[in-house]
C-alpha cells in the first residue's frame, strides 16, 4: 500500500508563518493542472504499488475547482491501481468552503477534509495574514460537518499573546464541533518569513517556548481526556479516524508527490521536484520530471525511523530495527537512549521491546533523536 | 672588512619598515623587478598578513659609494615585544642602526626599548623620518621628538618616504659614512654570533650567523658553545633574494650555516660558533636560555586526533625553538599538551599555525604564567606552577610568588589618567613618569606579568583610543596572593577552566566566567548550574535554564530529509562537544574566559 501526495501551489496570499512553496498569482493554475496529470502519467513506470491514500495538499487546494481535482483524481485511477475505499484529503481554508463548493468535492470522491482554521480569535489570525475571519471559520464549520464526518482541522498554539484561556476556548470550539481529528502545530519561526522579518525588526516579540510548551500541556489533557488519541506529536484523532496517509509518513512507508516541491520516497530514494511553477511546467511539457533524487543509506533510513518513531504513540520497535537494520543497530539504540531511559524522557517497554517518548520528554525529541542518531 | 656595514632596522610596527627594507634592496638592485614582492623579507604568509616580522633574516645588498662598492648587511629584527631577546641579539649583531620614525605618529614605546638595546650595544644610530609624504605627517614636531630623544643634530634626521623613495639614497650614503666599519681579527679564533634560524624542511636548520673574530669555512668542524655540540659546516654562504654558497665568512661578515641539524633546539639564538679544534676562549656576551613566560593547555578537537597533534607540535618545535611543550591530561578535554610561549602573541601565533600548516583545530585552555609555590612543609623547595592543577592545596601552601615586569607606555598627556586606572587595576605601581615632549608622556609600572595575559593590550588600546604604545622586560619574582579559581558545570568541576587568579580579582573573574559559560552553553534538556569556587567556598553561579520545546511540529513526507539533515549535523556538532558529567560543552566555552570583556 502506498499513497499519493498532490500540492497545489497556488495561495491567495501568503501567511506570515509559512515557508511552504506556493505563489499567489493563479495565471499559470490550468496549466499546472495539465503539468500534474503528465508527472502523474509519468511516475506510473518506476512506483508500481497500490495506492491506499490520495492527499492534495499545499498551497490550498481548495482554490482548484471541482471538476480539475476530480480530473487529477480520475488521472491517477487511470495509471495506478486503486484500492476499493481510498482515503482522499483536501487541505481547504474556510473562506473557499461554501456549501456549494463543499458538496461538489463530496461528489467527486474526496471524503477527508483538512481545514485550516488555525485560530477562532481575529487578532491571532491577523497576525498569521490568514485570509479567513474567525466568524468564516465557524460559518464553515457548521456547514461541513453537515456534509463531511471526516473532518481535521489545523490549530496553531503559542502565538505571542495568546492566553491560556484563549487557547483553551479554541480547543472547546472544536470539541464542541466534534471534529474527530485536530492536527496542532506551535507557532514556528521559520527564516525568510515575514513573522520573521517582523521579529527581527522588533515590532512583534518572538514566540516563547515555555508559553508553547504550556499550550501543548493544556491540548493533550483537554483532547485526551476527551477519548482523542494523541498518536502523533501534533496529531491527534478519535479511532477509526488518524489520517492514514500522514500515517504512512511516520511508519516509513512509501509515497508518491505529484507537483513542485513535492517529494516521493520508494523505501529507498527519496526525490524531490524542483519548486519552482514556471520551471516544474516547462519541464514536464518536455516530458521531463524535474527531481533531484537521494539514495537513503542504512544509516539515514535508521535515523529517520528513530526521529519518525519518537513522534508517535507507537515509537521504536527495537525488534523492528534489528530486523530491518543490524544487531549493531539496535545495540547503538539502546545504549544512546539509556541516558534517556534514565532521565525520564523515554520509555522502554520490556516486553513489547519498543522505545517511546514519555509525556515529559515529547516535547524535547528533536534534540533526543539527535541524539541517538547514528553518523560517521 | 672596511667595506662592510652591518644594520638593523629599528621600527614600530607599521611605522614602515618592511617597506624600507625593500626599497633598499630596490635601490641596491639586489632585488630584480621579477623578483619584487611587497614586504620581501616576511616570507611566512603570517607574517605578511598581520603585517609584522615574526622571524628575523638578514640580507646581503651591495652598493658603489665614491668609486668603491661595499657591502651592506640588513638584519631584520621581530618587532613584537614577545620576541625581544631575539632582538636583542639582531642588535648585537650590527654596528649601526636606521631608526625609523613615522612622520604622523612620532615615538613609540616599543621603540624606545629597541633603541635602548642599541645605544647599550654602541650602535651608530641613523634617525630616519618617514612618511613625510602623507598629509598627516607632522615632520618639524616629530623631528624635534627626535632630537630630544637621541641629543642629536636636527640635520642628522634623514627625511624619507620608503612608499616613493624619497631619502633612499641619503639613507644608503648614512650607512655607509655614518655607521662603523665592524673591527675583529680573522687571524684570531673563529668566534661568530648565532643571531637567528630557520627552519628548511629539506636542508634541516639553517644558522644566521655574524662573524665576530676569525673565519668559518666550508668542510670546518665547529663548535656551538652553549650547547657543545659539535658539527660540520657542509655549507656557508651569504644571504642575499637567494642563498649564495661561498668558501668561507670572514669576520665582520654575516652568512648562513647548514650542517644538516634537524632539530631547531639545538641551535640558540645567541650563542657562540667557533672552531672545533682551535676554540675561542670568549663566549660572546647576553647569551641566554630563552624561557617561556605564559602556559597553556593545547587540546585537540577531536580527541582522537592526540597524536597527530603531538606529530604538528613536534614539527613546529624544529622551526620555532621558543615553543616548549609537555604531556598532561584533563579530565574534560582528554589528552594534549601544557605548551610554554613567549607571550600572547606567540601563543595565537601557535594556533594559528597549527591551523593552517597542519589543518589541526585546537582547544586552549586559560593560560597563566609560571608561579613559584612553597610549601610549609618545606618553604624553601620550589614548586613550579605552570598549570592550576600544580597549585598546592591551599591549606599546606606557604607562600607564591609571581613574575613581575617592567612595562613602559608611551602615550598622549590626554590618556594619562585612563591609562594610569587600567595599569593600576592591573596591580600595577607607577615608577617613573616623563614627559618627552609636552605632548607625550613615558610611563614605567611595575606589574604583574599575569595581568597583561588577561586582555590587558585591547584595553590600553580602548582607554588611550589607540594612542598608546607598550613594551615590558621581565623583572624577577615577587609574592602573590594567588587563588585557584575552579569551575564546576553541574556540580563537575571542569579542570580545563580552573585559572589562577589574583585573590583580589577572583571574584570578578569568576562571575565574569559564569556569565560567559552561560551565554557559550546551550540549553540541554535539564537546568544546568554553573558555579565559580575558591575551594569549598562558591563565589558565582549562574543557570542555564532547562529546553522547554525542542521539536519541531510539522514532520510530513518533505520535512522528513530536511528534518533528518538538520538533526545529523547537530548530532555531529554534539560529537565536537565535550561531555562533563551529562553535560555538553562547545569547544568555545573553553576558550571563552580568554575573552572575558568581550
Amino acid at each position: 500500500m502506498a499513497g499519493i501526495y498532490i500540492h497545489i501551489p497556488f495561495c491567495k496570499q501568503a501567511c506570515s508563518y509559512c515557508d511552504f512553496h506556493f505563489s499567489t498569482s493563479l495565471k499559470k493554475k490550468d496549466t499546472l493542472v495539465d503539468a500534474l496529470a503528465k508527472e502523474i502519467k509519468l511516475r506510473k513506470e518506476a512506483f508500481d504499488h497500490t495506492i491506499d491514500t490520495i492527499y492534495f495538499g499545499g498551497g490550498t487546494p481548495s482554490l482548484l475547482p471541482a471538476h480539475q481535482i476530480e480530473f487529477l483524481i480520475h488521472e491517477i485511477y487511470k495509471h495506478y491501481t486503486v484500492t476499493p475505499l481510498p482515503e482522499i484529503t483536501l487541505e481547504a481554508n474556510p473562506d473557499d468552503l461554501d456549501e456549494q463548493k463543499i458538496t461538489s468535492l463530496k461528489s467527486i470522491g474526496i471524503n477527508r477534509l483538512s481545514i485550516g482554521i488555525q485560530s477562532f480569535y481575529n487578532q491571532d489570525l491577523k497576525l498569521m495574514n490568514r485570509a479567513h475571519s474567525a466568524e468564516e471559520s465557524i460559518h464553515c464549520l457548521e456547514i461541513a460537518t453537515k456534509h463531511f464526518k471526516n473532518i481535521s482541522i489545523d490549530l496553531i498554539y503559542g502565538v505571542q499573546h495568546m492566553t491560556m484561556d484563549r487557547w483553551r476556548e479554541n480547543i472547546q470550539t472544536v470539541l464542541d464541533f466534534n471534529i474527530p481529528h485536530i492536527s496542532s502545530y506551535a507557532l514556528t519561526i521559520e527564516p525568510k518569513t515575514a513573522l520573521a522579518s517582523r521579529i527581527r525588526s522588533g515590532q512583534i516579540p518572538n514566540v516563547d517556548d515555555a508559553l508553547a510548551a504550556s499550550h501543548f500541556e493544556i491540548l493533550i489533557e483537554q483532547l485526551t481526556s476527551r477519548g482523542y488519541i494523541h498518536y502523533e506529536l501534533s496529531n491527534f484523532g478519535k479511532p477509526g479516524y488518524f489520517s492514514k496517509n500522514n500515517t504512512a509518513y511516520w511508519l516509513g512507508k512509501k509515497y508518491l508527490g505529484i507537483g513542485p516541491s513535492a517529494h516521493s520516497y520508494d523505501g529507498k530514494n527519496r526525490s524531490w521536484n524542483i519548486n519552482n511553477n514556471t520551471l516544474y511546467i516547462k519541464s514536464l511539457e518536455n516530458d521531463t520530471i524535474p527531481a533531484e533524487v537521494e539514495t537513503l543509506t542504512m544509516a539515514d533510513r535508521y535515523n529517520e525511523a528513530i526521529m519518525t518513531g519518537l513522534r508517535t504513540m507507537w515509537g521504536v520497535s527495537l525488534t523492528m530495527i534489528e530486523n530491518e537494520f543490524t544487531d549493531q543497530y539496535q545495540q547503538y539504540l539502546l545504549t544512546q537512549s539509556k541516558k534517556y531511559i534514565d532521565n525520564g524522557l523515554l520509555t522502554i517497554d520490556l516486553d513489547s521491546k519498543i522505545i517511546k517518548a514519555t509525556p515529559k520528554g515529547k516535547f524535547l525529541t528533536d534534540g533526543i533523536a539527535s541524539d541517538l542518531f547514528f553518523v560517521d | 672588512m672596511k667595506h662592510i656595514r652591518n644594520f638593523c632596522i629599528i621600527a614600530h610596527i607599521d611605522h614602515g619598515k618592511s617597506t624600507l627594507a625593500d626599497r633598499l634592496l630596490d635601490f641596491t638592485g639586489t632585488v630584480t623587478e621579477r623578483q619584487k614582492q611587497d614586504q620581501l623579507l616576511d616570507s611566512m604568509d603570517l607574517e605578511r598578513e598581520r603585517g609584522i616580522t615574526i622571524k628575523s633574516h638578514a640580507i646581503q645588498m651591495e652598493y658603489v659609494h665614491q668609486g668603491e662598492t661595499y657591502v651592506l648587511n640588513l638584519i631584520d629584527t621581530p618587532g613584537h615585544v614577545d620576541f625581544s631577546y631575539e632582538v636583542s641579539r639582531s642588535i648585537a649583531a650590527c654596528e649601526g642602526a636606521l631608526l625609523v620614525v613615522d612622520a604622523a605618529q612620532s615615538i613609540q614605546a616599543q621603540t624606545i626599548s629597541n633603541l635602548y638595546l642599541a645605544l647599550e650595544n654602541d650602535l651608530q644610530i641613523i634617525p630616519v623620518l618617514n612618511k613625510v609624504d602623507l598629509p598627516s605627517a607632522n615632520p618639524e614636531e616629530v623631528t624635534d621628538d627626535i632630537v630630544d630623544l637621541l641629543g642629536c643634530d636636527p640635520e642628522e634626521v634623514i627625511p624619507a618616504s620608503a612608499k616613493t623613495g624619497i631619502g633612499i639614497q641619503e639613507i644608503l650614503e648614512a650607512i655607509i659614512d655614518r655607521v662603523p666599519a665592524p673591527k675583529g681579527n680573522v687571524d684570531e679564533p673563529l668566534q661568530a654570533l648565532i643571531f637567528d634560524s630557520v627552519y628548511n624542511p629539506f636542508r634541516g636548520v639553517e644558522t644566521y650567523f655574524r662573524v665576530i673574530n676569525g673565519e668559518i669555512k666550508k668542510g670546518q668542524k665547529i663548535k656551538f658553545l652553549a650547547t657543545g655540540k659539535t658539527y660540520f659546516a657542509d655549507e656557508v654562504g651569504t644571504l642575499k633574494l637567494t642563498q649564495f654558497p661561498k668558501q668561507s665568512i670572514k669576520s665582520g661578515d654575516v652568512g648562513y650555516l647548514i650542517t644538516g641539524i634537524k632539530d631547531a633546539r639545538e641551535v640558540k639564538v645567541g650563542d657562540t660558533i667557533t672552531d672545533a679544534a682551535n676554540p675561542t676562549q670568549n663566549m660572546i656576551e647576553g647569551f641566554e636560555n630563552v624561557k617561556p613566560m605564559v602556559f597553556a593547555g593545547i587540546y585537540p578537537v577531536d580527541t582522537e586526533d592526540y597524536e597527530e597533534l603531538r606529530g604538528a607540535m613536534e614539527k613546529l618545535q624544529l622551526n620555532d625553538a621558543s615553543l616548549v611543550f609537555a604531556p598532561e591530561s584533563s579530565a574534560a578535554l582528554g589528552f594534549g599538551f601544557r605548551c610554554g610561549f613567549l607571550g600572547m602573541l606567540h601563543l595565537e601565533i601557535i594556533q594559528e599555525r597549527l591551523e593552517r600548516e597542519f589543518d589541526m583545530t585546537v582547544i586552549t585552555t586559560v593560560p597563566n604564567v609560571s608561579y613559584q609555590a612553597y610549601t610549609k612543609k618545606n618553604p624553601e623547595e620550589i614548586i613550579v606552577v605552570n598549570n592550576p592543577s600544580d597549585l598546592p592545596d591551599p591549606s599546606k601552601l606557604d607562600r607564591v610568588e609571581e613574575p613581575f615586569i617592567k612595562a613602559s607606555i608611551i602615550t598622549k598627556a590626554d590618556y594619562v589618567g585612563p591609562v594610569m586606572s587600567l595599569c593600576i587595576e592591573k596591580r600595577g605601581v607607577i615608577t617613573n613618569q616623563t614627559y618627552l615632549t609636552p605632548e607625550r608622556v613615558e610611563l614605567h609600572f611595575d606589574m604583574p606579568l599575569a595581568e597583561i595575559v588577561f586582555d590587558f593590550y585591547d584595553r590600553l588600546k580602548t582607554v588611550s583610543k589607540g594612542y598608546a604604545s607598550f613594551d615590558y622586560s621581565p623583572v624577577g619574582l615577587r609574592a602573590s596572593k594567588l587563588v585557584k579559581v575552579d569551575i564546576l558545570i553541574n556540580a563537575n568541576s571542569v579542570d580545563a577552566l580552573s585559572a589562577l587568579v589574583h585573590a583580589d580579582n577572583a571574584y570578578d573573574i569568576g562571575k565574569k566566567m559564569v556569565e560567559k559559560l552561560r551565554e557559550l552553553i546551550p540549553r540541554q534538556q535539564f537546568d544546568i548550574p554553573i558555579q565559580a569556587a575558591i575551594g569549598a567556598k562558591i563565589i558565582s553561579r549562574e543557570t542555564v535554564k532547562a529546553l522547554r520545546k525542542d521539536v519541531t511540529a510539522k514532520c510530513y513526507g518533505g520535512d522528513i530529509s530536511r528534518k533528518r539533515k538538520l538533526l545529523e549535523k547537530q548530532k555531529k556538532g554534539k560529537k565536537r562537544m565535550r561531555q562533563v558529567g551529562n553535560v555538553e560543552i562547545p569547544q568555545q566555552a573553553f576558550m571563552a574566559v580568554l575573552k572575558l570583556n568581550d
